[in-house]
């Protein structure tokens, strides 16, 4: 158990290392390769592609940290 | 002064403005602190706010008026390449996600102030902390003075002219930043974001209702930029500009964090989650900035015609007024005014937060270093309270004095400046392993680099695909042309990503020199252990054996 070590060997333990961590990587390289997205089609709503994608690609900036959030918070 | 003035827009917009100057005064009195006259108070507000009011005040303090009034304009002027906001807005979170919690815990432990108190103290080095003090407070000024341009966008719109009311804007900011602090601005952008909110929505829903829908908007950009002679614009990237769109949104996002007023924002917070939860929470508000650059879509559908602007003989206008001019075609005068407030309102934020922010780093990283090394807490107080004044008048002279097209060329290289300080403070945020030299080194050539490529670049004005004017021989945009350097393509890239480049490249070589040479290390003031310290673990000046 955690309360079982003294409190000067936590405060060295200490770390914000995670594998999942590496998950903050996605909405990077969703976003920064414009090739990927630049173009017009397929549109939605009569937006071309190029913008709702980016536009929904937020939400994957959201959601992955929220999940890494969630996860390594102690 | 008042002709032509739409009365009702006007008086809406100064009874918001009047109440949240109100507001501004009163924030002094808010969450009430033992003694305002210390700088952790009058500066970062206590270092005590949770979620809720860390997200309206970064919010507040990083999606500024100017934002809201430049990016729709960029938008309506050039397409595409105005989007790069959102991919910026994006990936700024998760990218500093683990950077801020650590800078967060070592500013907790040894109460540092600014990103130069860190630098001081981790690289053991004043002219290095000095540098980058500088450094940030001229990335700011400029900033600040943006903030104005905002402002009188929407006093253009609304008919008044004249520099009377910024001045009297500004100065009624300028008193209450004095008294209250960072606490104003905090207050303060719970408004500012409520208003942007609602505007915003019922803009993106109303906006494009009248004008037939999206089909119709896109379809109206498309024949504009189809029948425009640059080859750069359109509503998809031309293939050349697709590597200053991903360098661009990456190399502003880097920066983003490393301007003064974001870390004054993120040190005023309670706990390391409060941070983290609002890494995740704050592309909100990214949303509401891409929604607001498609009204430059908008107004190019509508036929809004800039300020200033004279199609046929292919004078541009004022760019900046397009949005307010759409609010006013598309609204009624009542709730015009409360768009126009909101944009108002959202000036006064970022430049309060921004003046505290280049307060601080006068008072902590000049003033008490250099002119009076033991100034009690109440001296340093005061030094920045009366720093925020100077720097608010600094930014108004040079809106009224000098070219406003002067501030906007300092804050284009203002972003490729405070890019030069990531190595020492975000990088070294993980190790020491630059030399202290090395970094000052590199700052240097960064710096060099940023200006050169900054002054290359042209600002042209097409006559054809392939023929052109230039309109302004220097520093005539961020999109640095590779040819420039050698390489046979017509490809551009942000002239920080390259200067910053360089920077790195020359603190690896200048540091394997320095070792090599045996140069003195300089003295870490900081451990390992206290980069992961959180709020309930104490602080360097609680313990006994620090007090003096």
């Amino acid at each position: 158990m955690v309360d079982d070590v003294p409190e000067s060997t936590r405060q060295t333990e200490r770390s914000d290392r995670s594998p999942w961590n590496w998950l903050l990587l996605v909405p990077l390289i969703a976003t920064l390769i414009p090739p990927f997205y630049n173009r017009l089609q397929p549109d939605l709503f009569g937006i071309p592609f190029f913008y709702w994608y980016q536009l929904a690609a937020i939400a994957i900036g959201v959601s992955t940290t929220l999940v890494v959030y969630r996860i390594t918070r102690r | 002064m008042f002709d032509n003035v739409n009365g009702v827009e006007l008086t809406v917009f100064t009874i918001l403005f009047i109440a949240v100057s109100v507001l501004g005064f009163v924030a002094a009195r808010w969450r009430r602190a033992d003694d305002l006259e210390h700088l952790d108070e009058w500066g970062l507000g206590g270092r005590n706010f949770g979620s809720w009011i860390t997200w309206f005040l970064i919010g507040g303090d990083l999606y500024t008026a100017y934002t809201f009034v430049a990016v729709p304009a960029l938008v309506f002027g050039a397409g595409a390449i105005g989007f790069f906001a959102v991919p910026y807005t994006i990936v700024v979170y998760p990218m500093l996600f683990l950077v801020l919690i650590r800078l967060w815990s070592v500013s907790h432990v040894h109460g540092f102030v600014t990103p130069a108190d860190f630098v001081r103290a981790r690289h053991g080095s004043s002219t290095l902390a000095l540098l980058i003090a500088i450094t940030g407070i001229v990335a700011t000024m400029p900033y600040i003075a943006l903030q104005l341009v905002g402002i009188e966008a929407v006093l253009k719109a609304m008919g008044v002219t004249g520099h009377v009311p910024i001045i009297v804007a500004f100065a009624i900011l300028a008193a209450y930043t004095y008294n209250s602090g960072l606490r104003a601005p905090a207050l303060i952008a719970f408004v500012k974001d409520a208003l942007i909110y609602v505007v915003i929505i019922i803009a993106v829903i109303v906006i494009p209702y009248k004008l037939g829908g999206w089909d119709a908007i896109f379809g109206a950009a498309e024949k504009k930029f189809d029948a425009s002679p640059n080859p750069g614009d359109g509503v998809v990237l031309a293939g050349p500009a697709q590597l200053q769109y991903a360098t661009l949104a990456f190399g502003s996002a880097l920066a983003l964090f490393l301007y003064p007023h974001s870390v004054t924002a993120v040190l005023a917070s309670r706990d390391r989650n409060v941070i983290k939860r609002n890494m995740a929470a704050l592309p909100a508000y990214s949303f509401v900035l891409g929604l607001l650059a498609l009204l430059g879509y908008m107004a190019v559908k509508a036929g809004v015609v800039p300020i200033g602007a004279d199609p046929e003989a292919g004078v541009p206008g004022d760019g900046n007024t397009i949005v307010p001019l759409l609010f006013d075609q598309m609204f009624p005068s009542w709730f015009a005014g409360v768009a126009f407030a909101a944009i108002g309102i959202g000036a006064l934020v970022p430049a309060a937060i921004m003046s505290i922010a280049a307060a601080n780093l006068w008072t902590r990283n000049i003033y008490v270093e250099y002119i009076n090394k033991n100034a009690t807490p109440k001296q340093e107080a005061k030094s920045s309270k009366l720093a925020s004044l100077v720097v608010k008048a600094g930014a108004l002279v040079a809106i009224i004095a000098l070219d406003p097209e002067f501030s906007i060329d300092l804050q284009l290289i203002g972003g490729i400046i405070i890019l030069q300080t990531l190595p020492a403070v975000a990088i070294g945020l993980y190790t020491r392993w630059f030399h202290r030299w090395a970094l000052i080194a590199g700052w240097a050539a960064g710096m060099a680099v940023g200006f050169w490529a900054t002054y290359q670049i042209q600002q042209k004005v097409f006559t054809s695909p392939t023929e052109f004017t230039v309109k302004k021989e220097h520093f005539g945009g961020s999109a640095f042309p590779l040819e420039k350097l050698g390489f046979d393509t017509t490809y551009t890239i942000y002239a920080g990503f390259l200067a910053i480049v360089v920077n790195l490249i020359v603190c690896v070589v200048a540091t394997l020199v320095f070792r090599a040479l045996k140069a003195p290390e300089g003295e870490d003031a900081t451990k390992t252990s206290e980069y992961f310290a959180d709020q309930d673990d104490p602080r360097l000046r609680d313990l006994p054996e620090v007090v003096h």
